[in-house]
């Protein structure tokens, strides 16, 4: 295992960079940050349309979210990486479509995730804003997302580690990821496919049980914040 | 983009008897693992559950390796990883029956029984332990208790947690063409590749995955309505 790990070390962190493309857990890194990036903006905007008031923008958000839940993610990779193509006319680099069949795939659940967040929110807060005289833009942006994105904090942690997980199928698609680097090192070794694969999962395994642990202790931390406030408001 | 839509050609003959088999071998494998799965899932509950230090661990070791590695890299492990340990007349003998399948049982059933044991136990959590404490106080023992009180109550909890995770299992059986299973994705990127309709492969193969999932989403609704533990 350690003659693996001396010998291709360097490939599964940053690929063939300087030499090539970057890839390997970098990249796995840079795939599952950018995506959950660009996928955050998409998932408040399906969250907002699902819990507001507006019944054709919620039909149309219930409408996204069912499909996307229904098909796999690989096959919206193999739409974005085959079929997108030929709609716009240009190639995309296989990178890019990955991240867009993530990004698609995730803002379903991260909307689901946010939604919830939003409903869980008392109503006594939407009234009071009302009350005050306070827009649906201020409210929305000064009143419930704020609080709605803190108590959701730790299921948005946990959608990371599921596209850090997800992001694995780019080896399918030859995105020069962490385990698209894998499989090149077992072609290369095809004596070691236990050991090879042993590493594989343990990297992915330290990364997200990390992230899992990371996401419980924020849920701890934010329970007890949002208690806190409570005792301290009935104090007052 | 000059495309011209035409459904004629995948809709019949040797496309369509392809998709209609990897549709078939989809359903093989979530039934056969989704069956292993729960089974294995009771156990590990179970075995959990039993007050002995290193059984917890090695329970709890299991599933957070199905949690935290990528589905993808337990199916690679298996294929590639465990038929090296294997003697080699083993392994020809199961590349004559189809190597590929069995392993992707075995890998999704796994990964399916950590995170339903999962759902069990938290199912079994949210019960108030003073519910175990008053159905003993009655003169139930311990087996009594969790027959007709504790259990009744926990699959009812746990039944919609299990319930997505059938249709995660179901959608998951699509990463068994990572290892070279002929399932429905795998047909689909096939027939794709050899009649050159990118668009009616995967709108077909598309709309198969949609209609079976929207069945066990419909399916679900109205079997965590029906079950719902109602508190009066």
């Amino acid at each position: 295992m350690l003659e693996i790990l001396q010998e291709y070390g360097i490939l599964l962190l940053i690929g063939e960079y300087p030499h090539g493309k970057l890839g390997g857990l970098a990249m796995t890194l840079i795939i599952s940050f950018v995506s959950l990036l660009v996928t955050f903006p998409c998932a408040i905007l399906i969250a907002l349309a699902r819990t507001g008031d507006s019944k054709p923008l919620k039909s149309i958000a219930s409408g996204f979210v069912h499909c996307v839940r229904a098909i796999p993610l690989l096959m919206l990779i193999f739409w974005a990486y085959f079929a997108l193509p030929v709609v716009i006319g240009f190639p995309i680099d296989a990178t890019y479509t990955l991240i867009i069949a993530i990004v698609v795939y995730q803002t379903a659940y991260l909307g689901e995730i946010i939604a919830a967040g939003i409903e869980g929110l008392p109503k006594g807060q939407m009234e009071a804003a009302k009350a005050l005289g306070l827009g649906y833009i201020p409210t929305t942006f000064k009143i419930v997302l704020p609080q709605a994105l803190f108590n959701v904090v730790p299921g948005i942690v946990n959608q990371l580690t599921t596209i850090i997980k997800e992001s694995s199928l780019g080896s399918i698609i030859a995105v020069p990821e962490l385990s698209y680097a894998m499989l090149q090192v077992n072609s290369n070794e095809v004596t070691k496919p236990l050991q090879i694969f042993g590493i594989l999962a343990a990297t992915y395994f330290v990364l997200c049980f990390a992230l899992s642990q990371a996401t419980g202790v924020l849920e701890r931390r934010i329970s007890k914040r949002r208690t806190g406030r409570v005792i301290v408001e009935v104090v007052a | 983009m000059g495309y011209q839509l035409d459904f004629s050609k995948v809709l019949q003959g040797e496309y369509l008897d392809l998709i209609l088999q990897g549709l078939q071998t989809t359903l093989i494998l979530f039934a056969i693992s989704w069956v292993i799965g729960l089974v294995l899932a009771v156990l590990l509950t179970v075995v959990r559950a039993i007050e002995f230090k290193p059984t917890q661990f090695l329970v709890a070791a299991f599933v957070e390796y199905h949690r935290n590695v990528p589905i993808l890299i337990q199916l690679f492990v298996w294929y590639f990883g465990f038929a090296v340990v294997l003697p080699e007349a083993v392994n020809d003998y199961l590349n004559d029956v189809g190597a590929e399948i069995g392993y992707a049982i075995v890998a999704l059933a796994l990964n399916k029984a950590a995170y339903m044991s999962e759902d069990f136990r938290s199912g079994l959590r949210s019960i108030h332990p003073a519910q175990m404490e008053a159905a003993r106080s009655i003169g139930l023992n311990y087996l009594g208790a969790m027959r007709w009180v504790i259990l009744p109550q926990a699959w009812r909890l746990a039944l919609p947690a299990l319930l997505g995770q059938t249709l995660i299992l179901f959608k998951g059986t699509s990463l068994a063409a990572g290892i070279g299973v002929a399932e429905l994705s795998y047909q689909a990127r096939y027939v794709e590749e050899q009649s050159f309709r990118i668009f009616e492969a995967y709108g077909l193969v598309t709309a198969i995955y949609m209609v079976i999932s929207f069945a066990i989403m419909w399916g679900s609704s109205i079997l965590s309505t029906r079950y719902r533990l109602r508190v009066k």
